[in-house]
């Protein structure tokens, strides 16, 4: 600042006037700075349903590199992405997609990726099988209609990446006593969150859903060892199983483990007849099922 | 003032046209530019892809809005190689035509604070709160600091210049009523509210085109007759005193102040067309040192 005159009060006055106006420009703009900073704190917590494009970095990282032009959902064939507008809570003008809506069809080629130009979509990522969107999480037993013991089977049909990411594990149906269940379970390592079994589950609601892998993954601690795992890698038991003690199993009164040794009683409790079991009788008259009433 | 309206007296002296020819490209411009944008969306013709923070032209030209990009490198992160290549055309393309060319020849924001400048003056709204006109340079800073201490792009969470621009292109949604808020407020809160006191993105194409070349002269001074209609009408009427009035002071005739919008609506509404759109380096009449110094 020159200073306006050069006798030493008005100078001293101007001076003084200067860091007022300073130190009330500061405090304002420090004001909206404080509230837009509180409301991006908001803003990178992305709602659950609200799934990121392929590639995308994580979501601290993402609203610093994006910058909301849209190409991506211009160069995606399928429509799936959309640009967050001010109402939705997504940050605004980020692109993002809701499985049940529209999910990512995983083109090979990745064009919505090809097409970022800050990197807030990973160009790194040219495999989509390696894309990590999300992970489905088969949320709701009580609903899907193959752990009510039917067979429909449709997200697992569905899967890009079927029999690796969605499989069906047959168990037996402890409600009829003589049938399976082929239980829809999604393995964490192969699923892309592409979405397509959330969108394609038959309910009014899906039972399904892709998840933030924050939401949806549970983390051992590092200090775990999975004995199973690390006996495979060593070749031998990492300890002497000639000194385990089996401690007698506590069960509820009258209840039996199907095929469990019980080293109380030193029996083995027949097991039901699934296959590769050790065949057990199936039950003349399951429960709810044959028997007059 | 209270019967004479505003460039009625160039209406008088050139026409009607003649005295709206620059508003008129600027509109053009403004419109064309959207229009542009537009053509993809609504009729499938893909000569351009994007928003004004990053458009992509035939498959071939990158254009980014270095605002936000400066933003996002002040967040911690770089952008990819077309991102900053875009950043950079726009940068010299506004280093040399004026920084604010883009306030006022592409900005879809300044249609509307003009259209709520208009209707001020025509309601005869007088009063206005008010606030430094140096605000702006403040929000700038705040929000490359804040962008830094958050990690997020800080001023696109609630740019109204890209909300606008976006919205028009991918769904407007709720951004109306942030546009809607801008108009009111320059309308019944601040005269030039926005665009002239408040907004960054202003604030940092001013200081991009703080040395541009295109700029607007009062070359023809000397017929100024005082109607003070260029005051009127210009967005940023601090900028003309000291080209138009500093002939005794040697200072002049092109106005090089960092704010001028370079929209040449104070060249439209002259009746003695004092104004004309000029390199910077145009001499004074006098052959005195030139104003280069005394500019902002």
């Amino acid at each position: 600042m020159k200073p306006l005159d050069s006798s030493p009060t008005k100078s001293g006055a101007a001076r003084r006037q200067f860091l007022f106006d300073s130190a009330r420009m500061a405090c304002g703009a420090g004001l909206l700075g404080l509230g837009l900073g509180l409301y991006a704190k908001q803003s990178k917590a992305l709602p659950a349903l609200a799934l990121r494009p392929p590639g995308a970095l994580p979501e601290e990282d993402f609203l610093g590199a994006c910058i909301r032009c849209g190409l991506c959902v211009r160069d995606c064939p399928y429509n799936t992405l959309e640009l967050a507008k001010p109402e939705t809570p997504v940050a605004t003008g980020t692109p993002y997609f809701t499985a049940r809506h529209i999910p990512c069809e995983m083109c090979e080629d990745i064009p919505c990726v090809k097409a970022c130009p800050t990197k807030a979509l990973d160009h790194q990522l040219t495999d989509i099988n390696r894309a990590r969107m999300g992970v489905a999480v088969l949320i709701d037993h009580e609903t899907c209609l193959n752990f009510l013991g039917l067979r429909c089977d449709v997200c697992y049909r569905v899967c890009p990446v079927i029999d690796k990411a969605i499989t069906l594990e047959m168990v037996p149906n402890q409600r009829t006593g003589r049938h399976a269940m082929f239980l829809p379970t999604v393995h964490s390592e192969a699923c892309t969150g592409c979405g397509k079994c959330e969108k394609s589950c038959v309910l009014e609601e899906a039972a399904i859903r892709v998840l933030p892998p924050k939401l949806a993954k549970g983390a051992l601690g590092d200090h775990y060892r999975i004995g199973w795992e690390e006996q495979r890698k060593a070749g031998r038991s990492l300890v002497d199983e000639s000194r385990i003690v089996d401690l007698p199993d506590r069960l509820p009164e009258g209840a039996s483990l199907p095929g469990h040794y019980d080293p109380a009683s030193g029996h083995t409790a027949p097991a039901r007849g699934m296959p590769g079991s050790e065949a057990g009788l199936i039950p003349s008259l399951p429960p709810g099922l044959g028997g007059k009433p | 003032m209270s019967a004479k309206r505003i460039g009625s007296e160039a209406v008088e002296a050139k026409g009607w046209l003649a005295a709206h020819q620059w508003l008129l490209l600027r509109r053009l411009s403004q419109l064309g530019i959207l229009g542009l944008f537009l053509l993809g969306p609504l009729f499938g013709v893909w000569l351009v892809k994007g928003n004004l923070n990053y458009s992509y032209t035939l498959d071939m030209l990158p254009l980014s809005d270095p605002y936000v990009v400066l933003q996002a490198l002040f967040a911690g992160h770089l952008p990819e190689t077309l991102g900053l290549l875009g950043a950079a055309i726009v940068l010299v393309f506004y280093f040399l035509i004026g920084g604010r060319v883009y306030c006022s020849w592409v900005c879809p924001v300044n249609m509307v604070t003009d259209a709520a400048g208009w209707l001020r003056d025509r309601l005869g709204i007088k009063g206005s709160a008010h606030l430094a006109r140096a605000t702006r340079y403040w929000l700038l800073g705040m929000t490359l600091l804040g962008s830094a201490v958050s990690g997020v792009v800080l001023w696109e969470l609630i740019n109204p210049v890209s909300m606008l621009h976006r919205g028009l292109i991918f769904g407007l949604g709720a951004a109306w009523t942030v546009v809607l808020a801008v108009f009111l407020f320059d309308l019944f809160v601040m005269s030039r509210g926005w665009c002239g006191h408040l907004c960054p993105v202003g604030a940092f194409y001013s200081l991009l085109g703080r040395w541009s070349l295109l700029r607007v002269s009062a070359s023809g001074r000397a017929a100024c007759h005082d109607c003070m209609d260029c005051f009127e009408i210009c967005p940023e009427p601090q900028v003309i005193r000291p080209a138009l009035k500093g002939e005794g002071k040697g200072v002049g005739p092109v106005i090089l102040a960092a704010n001028c919008t370079n929209c040449g609506r104070c060249i439209d509404v002259c009746s003695k067309d004092v104004f004309t759109y000029a390199l910077r380096f145009k001499k004074a009449e006098l052959p005195l040192p030139r104003g280069g110094g005394a500019a902002g």
